[in-house]
């Protein structure tokens, strides 16, 4: 498939004026052992920017991530973050500019909330002394902020996959980063909880300026809550821009090999997994335009 | 009295003996080095000939300090202390704040709380060097230090890179197939040391008596050998702390998080299994202590290493000293017996204490 990248948004184009890049990927390939995951990718997200990556299992999104977060060595092509080489910058340098909330990982030993909170913290504190007034003010302002304050004192584990969702994503905000790094963060979870965890970044973007780039697997969601559209298949690019243009009739019967009906229909009763996508994408691109950062 | 409060200043609901300790690192911490103190002064005065606890500080601090408090003792009483009895409770401590130390570090880095320090092979490594050593009959040469503890620190070494080598050619998770290879090379060993023990005829009961563990043949020179070793890599583990803390969610968070994964866990790994080796030397092996303090630890102050790793390196050390010392009183049945009669009845209170379900 050819990438086709479609016109940049105003949003855009006035996000990434003088300033450099947050990341920026160039001619990116990249493969586990003999198989190539990612071929020939070329991606620029300005500061302030909300980037949602979608295309069907095995597209090459979590790999893609994985290039931009320095876990996974490209074969070809360059990384920067923020105008730096990232193969120049070791872990501790990558996690302050970027923050990844991790998928919801199971804890080997009972931790509370609060200090899982606090690991957020690591690319910050004291590596002899841990944490200062400084980090503990952080820690509680990123409880604040997501909202979980309810939940301190409780064991992580013992929480609902919802609950810990957020109790990592306030890590993740803890670790004061400027870009926040997310991997399909609402699987797992309700309706309710998918909107209020999208609400959530998007705040997180206009409030506080994070620039936010997530993995989706929600066509739906991703379309409603991000102004841009990343569209991956086949380890490539094949679209980039506003939600309405990148996720097309043809595109989506292409990629994703089902009718365009399914994803468009919105509020009808159908399959289980097709009710999620409910909103539209056609009608939910039109509100939102308005609704992108800044 | 204020009401408590949690580490962001909220109060907390329900604040039992746990919270209270949990809150107050300071108190715990100097609580350990008081129950140390009196562990040693215990365990050098008690024995079949008793020395009053006057007049062991009085040894000790003349001893060890160079200090003069007065008392009057024996000769006798001074060799008894000073020759027989502190190597061996001195090298119970450093055995036990070690194997603590390592079990820390292993379940930590392989995020599994039945790690403890021989998972990676240590413990059948050196009892194989052990029992090789005692077969070869020029040991006599090597009689002060023992062909025995050389043999079985290098067979622990050898294990752990044995492992370590052959855990990265696979296609597992670096941590399933460490775990899996450990195994596997353990029972590889366990064989070779059963064959041993097989062929060894009379020397049945010298290699028996290593791997029940124990501190019998303590001197000062055992002692002046593997505590650098294990003081060293202890200090070193505590100024990673912060790596091993990365740790708890898995080893791609610890990257996102700042950790240079693949250097952390060797390093990690690497002291944790030399302090292992060094303890097996001197001790034999003694299970447990690295299994068990690590968790109880945890249970009270939480899962930070920062705090667990001290405070896991005091108790497991007064836990070993003590357990010897009851050993000996009982008349000299190995210590393994006792640490595993003491530690396992508190250790299962403690899980059905805990305020959360603790799951193992």
């Amino acid at each position: 498939m050819i990438a086709e990248q479609v016109a940049p948004t105003t949003d855009r184009a006035e996000a990434a004026d003088g300033q450099a890049p947050i990341v920026e990927l160039t001619g990116v390939a990249a493969a586990y052992r003999d198989r190539t995951v990612l071929r020939g990718i070329d991606l620029a997200i300005a500061p302030g920017e909300r980037v949602a990556i979608v295309g069907p299992n095995g597209a090459g999104k979590s790999s893609l991530l994985r290039v931009i977060t320095g876990t996974l060595h490209p074969s070809a092509g360059r990384v920067t973050l923020a105008g730096d080489p990232i193969e120049q910058l070791d872990r501790m340098a990558i996690a302050r500019r970027l923050a990844v909330v991790p998928q919801a990982a199971s804890l080997p030993f009972a931790a509370r909330v609060e200090e899982v909170v606090g690991l957020g913290r690591l690319p910050h504190e004291d590596p002899f002394r841990g944490h200062r007034p400084g980090d503990r003010a952080a820690i509680a302002a990123a409880i604040d902020r997501v909202g979980v304050g309810g939940l301190l004192g409780r064991d992580a584990r013992e929480l609902s996959l919802g609950e810990r969702q957020l109790v990592l994503l306030a890590m993740a905000v803890a670790q004061a980063a400027p870009l926040l790094v997310l991997d399909e963060p609402t699987v797992h979870l309700d309706l309710r909880h998918q909107v209020e965890t999208m609400d959530l970044l998007v705040d997180l973007n206009r409030r506080d300026g994070a620039t936010i780039l997530a993995v989706l697997h929600d066509l739906g969601l991703a379309s409603h809550f991000f102004p841009r559209l990343v569209l991956l298949a086949g380890g490539s690019v094949v679209a980039d821009g506003l939600p309405a243009e990148v996720l097309s009739d043809d595109r989506i019967r292409d990629v994703f090999g089902v009718d365009p009906g399914f994803v468009r229909r919105a509020g009808a009763p159908g399959p289980a997994e097709t009710r999620d996508e409910a909103g539209g994408v056609g009608s939910v691109v039109e509100r939102d335009r308005d609704a992108g950062p800044r | 009295m204020a009401t408590r409060t949690d580490i962001l200043g909220a109060p907390l609901a329900h604040p039992g003996w746990l919270e209270r300790a949990r809150s107050r690192p300071g108190v715990l911490v100097a609580g350990s080095v008081v129950a140390l103190l009196v562990v040693l002064v215990l365990a050098v005065g008690l024995g079949t000939v008793a020395v009053a606890p006057g007049d062991t500080v009085a040894i000790l601090a003349h001893r060890l300090l160079g200090l003069d408090i007065g008392g009057t003792w024996t000769p006798a009483a001074e060799t008894i202390v000073v020759d027989l009895r502190l190597p061996r409770v001195l090298s119970a401590m450093i055995v036990g704040l070690g194997l603590a130390v390592a079990g820390t570090t292993f379940q930590g880095i392989l995020r599994n709380p039945l790690a403890d320090p021989y998972v990676l092979g240590t413990a059948s490594g050196a009892a194989l060097g052990a029992a090789i050593a005692v077969l070869i009959p020029v040991r006599t040469v090597f009689l002060e230090f023992g062909l025995v503890q050389v043999l079985a620190f290098i067979g622990a070494l050898l294990a752990v890179a044995v492992v370590y080598r052959f855990s990265r050619t696979g296609t597992l998770a670096p941590l399933t197939s460490l775990l899996l290879t450990g195994y596997a090379v353990g029972s590889l060993l366990a064989a070779g040391l059963a064959m041993t023990m097989y062929l060894s005829g009379t020397n049945l009961r010298q290699i028996f008596f290593y791997l029940l563990g124990g501190f019998e043949g303590s001197s000062w020179l055992q002692l002046a050998l593997t505590t650098p070793i294990i003081l060293a890599a202890t200090v070193a583990i505590l100024l990673r702390a912060r790596s091993l803390n990365g740790f708890l969610l898995g080893e791609e968070a610890a990257a996102h998080l700042g950790v240079d994964v693949r250097r952390e866990r060797v390093i990690l790994l690497g002291l944790a299994s030399l302090i292992t080796a060094a303890a097996v030397s001197i001790a034999g092996l003694i299970g447990f202590v690295g299994l068990v303090v690590p968790h109880v630890v945890r249970l009270v102050v939480g899962p930070n290493a920062r705090r667990v790793l001290p405070l896991s390196a005091l108790i497991g050390a007064s836990l070993l000293a003590g357990a010897d010392l009851v050993a000996r009183l009982v008349g000299g049945i190995p210590v393994g017996i006792v640490t595993a009669v003491i530690g396992a009845p508190f250790f299962l209170v403690l899980l059905r204490r805990a305020r959360s379900g603790y799951e193992l």
